[in-house]
């Protein structure tokens, strides 16, 4: 089951709109369960890379703050029929990525 | 302005409740920041795997929910949900989405209907995923994205579950004496800063509310579907919790979605 | 949370018990003994999030356009937007002063990435958000107030 959804489309001036959900529940590692009165572990995204035709165009390191199922939406210079791919990694050594063509 | 008989400090939040005046705080740029975006709807991810969970082989039975009917014919799901609820003759009854769910997931899947509904709504205080449920009922509602709100409304038992339905909405029980119409039967109502459509009448506010779910519900990070908004609902005016799909909650539903006759699906939603 | 911090001091003073006994280590210095976060993403004060990150040396600069809402109808997910007119930008970070973790995102923009990010962030409650952008001339910030509320029905 994907946990990635990514659009990629090219807009003026030669850029390429880049926008991704995930599904992640960012836990922050600061809550108490309610039933246990344990803390629940931290389990978050800590990196997102987003490559187009396998050059880098960005990281972004996260903490606990950025929000559950996070987005994340930025532009690079590109052109129709780049491939995007975006890989995130979290704290528990979990990973997904997906792949798309600019349209 | 509707008559209440609420505690003190309810009637005084909601006696001076009045449209915003112009420079008074609202919280529109922050919908339209974090609603507008149509790309940034985590939901989207939900019904992704809802079509997944409803495409499956699943159940003793092992087969798909696409030999299921949801008012247009064995394995159509696109606009089903613009004219839900309606009468289904094989149960002889009004159903909505997910009552009608419960039914398919039960008769044609094989699964048992007390299990199914253990697992309704995502514990959103527990940080909870959406359940299979919450996905499959986004799924088969996103398909009506675009689409007219149209519920069905000529047979004789819907017109009956649409007046059951009004009648409950008028209906004061409960601990606090709330009835739906409390909070819902007057326009420009608001409290703190969200906005309480007025439900009493077909309209624009209907529309709006009806349009919208299911939605993503940010305070809760989860998808949430008409069924989860009546027991929400519920829970605020101290109602005991009705059955999953109960007759009860299909007729508000088909009260409501009649008030919202001709508005708009924008399906998923988002919103608080 | 004043409780905790005293248990946690205790359990550092137990370990480092002997060693006051000792006399090589000062009741001051087994009192300091809890770690300090090396993460600067599980730091929990502004001020140590920005000395983790290299950035406490900030110019505030009007060519930083922090778009966000000035009332957040819900804390969970707060859109922002940052961007910066500022020539050579490799870098923007974000931080929510009243977070228990200040320190949101870093973003790493390579030549040919717009210096623009838009992403939503969880804030606990009304607050100071900064978006700190590191160009070839130096760091430079903007900041701006996000108010958070609480929901119409108490939730």
């Amino acid at each position: 089951m994907a946990s990635v959804k990514l659009k990629a489309k090219a807009i003026d001036g030669g850029l390429i709109e880049v926008k991704a959900l995930m599904t992640h529940p960012m836990e922050t590692g600061l809550r108490k369960d309610s039933a246990t009165g344990e803390v629940v572990p931290a389990h978050y995204i800590t990196e997102v890379v987003v490559t187009a035709n396998d050059k880098e165009v960005l990281k972004t390191n996260w903490g606990g703050s950025v929000s559950k199922n996070p987005y994340l939406s930025f532009h690079y210079k590109g052109a129709v029929g780049d491939k995007v791919k975006l890989t995130w990694k979290d704290n528990k050594e979990g990973t997904d990525s997906a792949e798309i063509a600019v349209e | 302005m509707v008559k209440l008989l609420l505690p003190g400090l309810l009637i005084s939040s909601l006696a001076l409740t009045a449209a915003y005046a112009a420079g008074e705080p609202n919280a529109d740029a922050y919908r339209q920041m974090t609603y507008g975006d149509r790309d940034a709807n985590p939901a989207l991810l939900v019904v992704d795997r809802g079509e997944e969970l409803f495409k499956e082989k699943r159940g003793p039975k092992s087969v798909s929910m696409e030999e299921c009917d949801f008012g247009l014919g064995k394995g159509v799901v696109k606009g089903v949900y613009a004219e839900l609820p309606r009468y289904f003759k094989d149960t002889d009854q009004v159903q909505d989405l997910e009552s009608r769910m419960i039914t398919c997931m039960t008769t044609v899947q094989g699964f048992d209907a007390a299990d199914l509904k253990k697992k309704t709504y995502a514990n959103e205080k527990a940080n909870e995923d959406n359940t299979e449920l919450e996905a499959i009922a986004v799924y088969i509602a996103s398909q009506s994205d675009g689409m007219k709100i149209n519920p069905s409304t000529s047979h004789p038992k819907e017109q009956e579950a649409i007046k059951v339905g009004e009648a409950l909405f008028y209906h004061r029980a409960g601990p606090l004496d709330f009835a739906c119409v409390s909070c819902h039967g007057a326009d420009k109502q608001r409290i703190r800063l969200q906005n309480l459509g007025n439900f009493s009448k077909a309209g624009p506010d209907a529309q709006k509310a009806i349009g919208g779910w299911p939605t993503y519900r940010v305070s809760h990070n989860a998808v949430r579907t008409m069924q989860h908004r009546i027991w929400d609902c519920e829970g605020q005016m101290r109602l005991p919790d009705t059955e999953y799909g109960a007759p009860l909650s299909v007729a508000l539903i088909a009260y409501l979605a009649a008030q919202a006759k001709d508005g708009t699906y924008v399906l998923p939603g988002m919103s608080r | 949370m004043k409780r905790r911090k005293f248990l946690t001091n205790t359990l550092a003073i137990s370990a480092a018990g002997i060693a006051i006994g000792s006399g090589l280590v000062s009741p001051q210095r087994a009192l300091a003994a809890e770690e300090p976060a090396t993460n600067p993403f599980t730091a929990k004060t502004l001020d140590e999030a920005l000395k983790l990150i290299n950035a406490t040396d900030h110019k505030p600069s009007t060519d930083i356009q922090l778009k966000a809402p000035e009332i957040a109808e819900n804390g969970a997910v707060v859109p922002l937007t940052v961007s910066s007119t500022l020539a050579g930008v490799t870098g923007i970070s974000i931080v929510v002063a009243n977070n228990p973790t200040p320190l949101a995102a870093t973003f790493t923009l390579p030549e040919g990435t717009k210096a623009e990010v838009s992403t939503r962030i969880k804030m606990a409650k009304t607050s100071e958000v900064m978006a700190l952008v590191q160009t070839k001339d130096g760091l430079f910030s903007a900041k701006q107030e996000i108010k958070v509320t609480i929901g119409g029905c108490g939730g």
